[in-house]
């Protein structure tokens, strides 16, 4: 159960910044009233993000990751259950591994 | 009516957390064998899980982890991903704007999205009861924390190559995210391939991460934001 004070750091200023999210933007949304452009861009950033992150993502690696995320956005548009859709991208991946990709 | 928060409503959340665990768990067993072959010990994981409790950004953090850790990056990756919860804590204000102290800021803690939409289906059914919020958070987040420790325990026990298809688990989770995030080919196309097409070529141009992927996310982002409220105007 070790613990690296350099490790330790990082993760409390990701924990800070976290709750920052979660409580002081309640807080400062109910104390002040934000233009309309910055709640809509709030708003809209998570699917923006996530698409810039499969990009990156599915960039560093090869044919085989492009592939296997096919099936599990089908399965992910289709039953909507993430452990499910994760299930079936790793199986996918391992299809595709053992014939050789 | 009245806004109260009492110990029933606390057990109604966690009552109502239990099917969520299935979804929980392998995500969060993911994040756990990432965190090891990042080089995270057991401790390190769970403090992560702990203080962070949210998925998609230790995912993240993880896929930019260095050794040693650059905290500027993985702190702006946890407030990249983490700042749609700002909207999130202002959404819930009909009960949270009724409570004081541990119940209003731990209830904020533990607030994630599946706690989130659970609780605007409560109240808009009629209930009253704010603990309901807190119980299902924090059943939620023992949960996300026992799944992050199993999946780093297995994780040791079975030594994996780097190229292992379970390892491809954290690209699927986004895969997955993503989708749940699709609306309709119009609101959602233009904003998501301007956001891949500015990271691809923002990450052709060698800048380093996390920039990439902020100004692909921003850039979605601002065209989503500019359509919508050009929209509102007309």
């Amino acid at each position: 159960m070790t613990m690296r004070w350099d490790v330790t750091l990082a993760i409390i200023a990701m924990g800070v910044v976290t709750y920052l999210c979660r409580a002081g933007g309640y807080a400062v949304l109910r104390a002040v009233q934000t233009p309309p452009f910055i709640d809509a861009l709030l708003r809209n950033l998570p699917a923006p993000l996530f698409a810039a992150y499969v990009a990156i993502a599915l960039s560093k690696q090869d044919l085989a990751a492009a592939l296997a995320s096919i099936p599990c956005a089908a399965a992910h548009a289709k039953w909507g259950n993430f452990g499910l859709s994760i299930v079936v991208g790793v199986a996918a991946m391992a299809a595709l591994r053992w014939a050789g990709m | 009516m009245r806004i109260v928060f009492t110990s029933a409503g606390i057990l109604r959340g966690v009552r109502r957390g239990v099917p969520l665990l299935l979804g929980i768990a392998p995500f969060g067993a993911v994040v756990g064998v990432i965190s090891l072959g990042k080089g995270l010990s057991l401790a390190e994981t769970l403090l992560m899980s702990a203080l962070v409790f949210a998925g998609a950004s230790q995912l993240l953090a993880l896929e930019l982890w260095t050794d040693p850790p650059d905290i500027l990056a993985v702190a702006l990756a946890a407030f990249v991903v983490n700042i749609r919860m700002v909207p999130i804590g202002a959404a819930l204000s009909f009960w949270l704007d009724h409570l004081k102290g541990w119940r209003l800021w731990g209830s904020l803690f533990v607030t994630v999205d599946h706690s989130f939409a659970l609780s605007v289906a409560e109240n808009r059914a009629g209930g009253r009861d704010a603990g309901f919020l807190f119980g299902l958070g924090v059943f939620t987040w023992f949960g996300w924390l026992i799944s992050t420790a199993v999946g780093h325990v297995m994780g040791s026990v079975v030594a994996l190559p780097p190229d292992h298809p379970l390892f491809f688990a954290a690209t699927a989770s986004f895969v997955a995210i993503l989708i749940a995030l699709w609306r309709s080919p119009g609101q959602d196309l233009p904003p998501w391939i301007l956001a891949a097409a500015t990271a691809m070529a923002a990450q052709m141009l060698h800048l380093p991460a996390p920039l990439p992927l902020l100004a692909g996310a921003f850039a979605g982002a601002f065209l989503a934001a500019w359509r919508e409220t050009r929209k509102a105007r007309a």
